[in-house]
């Protein structure tokens, strides 16, 4: 078969199209943090004190750093995902989540005594945290990796891991309102591990199923 | 454009888009294949498959960009694609700059028939569809009459025939 043979099938196989690419990357990120939405409300849901606790800066600021996250990963994600766009700086905007992380870590070194540090990063809920988040991050991370299938991403590795950085992002955000643990340091660490499991997970089936 | 005009379900526009590209995606393939050590005949499969590409990721390009680099990303990913392939180590740069100044019009017959031998993979029933609407050129309504299918029947095969080339495209299918 020659070329021109195969443009005629191409061709023949052409159809008005019901959907661009875009469309389905932006329903995708909407379903996203929905099912992240309905995992929290199910399994586990706020915690009791957030109406004092949102008076408090070291559980705002753990918002700050994962919503940071969310937003700079979710950016890069949708230039990561089709061919024709350059990534560009948006490639480092995710270490404003880590410059933000960074901050807060060294205000809280400087406002708690030295002796509280490791009580504060060990916390109460280590273990919860390690499983909640990639618990919470796997229906979205399905989500955008079903919808990049319909895309092209150029690096599919790549764009796997940032599709868990979002996950991951989502699902912190929404465990930070359950947990109690609010000390930076512990944000810092066990955040930290899990959306970053995530990440390699995403970066593992990325480069499995995203190749075209 | 063009493309615009394909979307919109202009299927002349579509054929001539795809057709006024082939000759600069080759000029592209056969420069950088030749450049990487690859066969000249392994160019014309780059070709193919790009256009495999294009066909099925049209709904990924952003209507308010230009269509230039979207097409040349694809090019260049299906490039490399062959490349690392045919297991050939020298990682040069694939040099892309779209170079309308030397189209290759002819395909020569130089290609390797790899895309027969994929459409033998097929199955006889999507690849007697395949030639039926390509080769001999006939309509979707025509081979729905053929083949006593309904016309959205034939529409599926194809798109499923296509698809499936695709992927033996991304195997080697060698």
């Amino acid at each position: 078969m020659k070329t021109q043979e195969l443009i005629g099938a191409l061709v023949a196989d052409h159809a008005p199209s019901r959907f661009r690419f875009a469309q389905i990357f932006a329903s995708s990120l909407a379903a996203a943090g929905l099912v992240a939405a309905l995992l929290f409300v199910a399994f586990i849901g706020v915690r009791p004190d957030i109406g004092a606790a949102v008076h408090e800066p070291r559980f705002l600021a753990k918002f700050a750093v994962t919503l940071t996250l969310l937003a700079t990963a979710g950016g890069l994600l949708r230039r990561l995902a089709a061919p024709g766009v350059e990534a560009g700086a948006w490639r480092f905007a995710p270490l404003l989540a880590l410059a933000a992380l960074g901050v807060a870590v060294a205000l809280e070194l400087v406002a708690a005594p030295a002796e509280s540090w490791d009580a504060r990063l060990v916390g109460h809920n280590a273990a919860i945290c390690l499983m909640a988040i990639p618990l919470i991050a796997a229906g979205p991370l399905a989500i955008l990796l079903f919808a990049l299938r319909r895309g092209a991403p150029s690096r599919p590795a790549l764009a796997g891991a940032v599709a868990g950085l979002v996950a991951g992002a989502l699902a912190a955000s929404f465990y930070a309102a359950h947990c109690t643990d609010d000390s930076p340091l512990f944000v810092a660490v066990w955040y930290s591990l899990a959306v970053g499991f995530v990440a390699l997970a995403g970066s593992a089936l990325g480069a499995r199923l995203l190749r075209w | 454009m063009l493309m615009r005009a394909a979307i919109a379900g202009d299927t002349g526009a579509y054929e001539r888009l795809l057709l006024s590209l082939t000759p600069a995606l080759r000029g592209i393939a056969r420069r950088n294949c030749a450049r990487l050590g690859l066969d000249v005949g392994e160019a014309e499969d780059v070709v193919q498959e790009t256009l495999l590409a294009i066909h099925l990721k049209r709904d990924t390009w952003d209507m308010a960009r230009p269509i230039g680099p979207w097409i040349m990303t694809i090019a260049r990913n299906k490039l490399v694609d062959a490349r690392r392939r045919r297991g050939a180590k020298a990682a040069l740069p694939i040099d892309d700059a779209f170079d309308l100044a030397a189209p290759e019009a002819a395909d020569d017959g130089i290609d390797r028939q790899d895309i027969d031998r994929m459409l033998g993979e097929l199955g006889e029933r999507p690849r007697e569809l395949v030639r039926f609407l390509s080769i001999e050129g006939h309509s979707v309504k025509e081979a729905a009459e053929r083949y006593r299918m309904s016309e959205g029947a034939v529409r599926v095969a194809l798109h499923r025939a296509i698809r499936s080339l695709a992927a033996l495209y991304r195997r080697g299918g060698r």
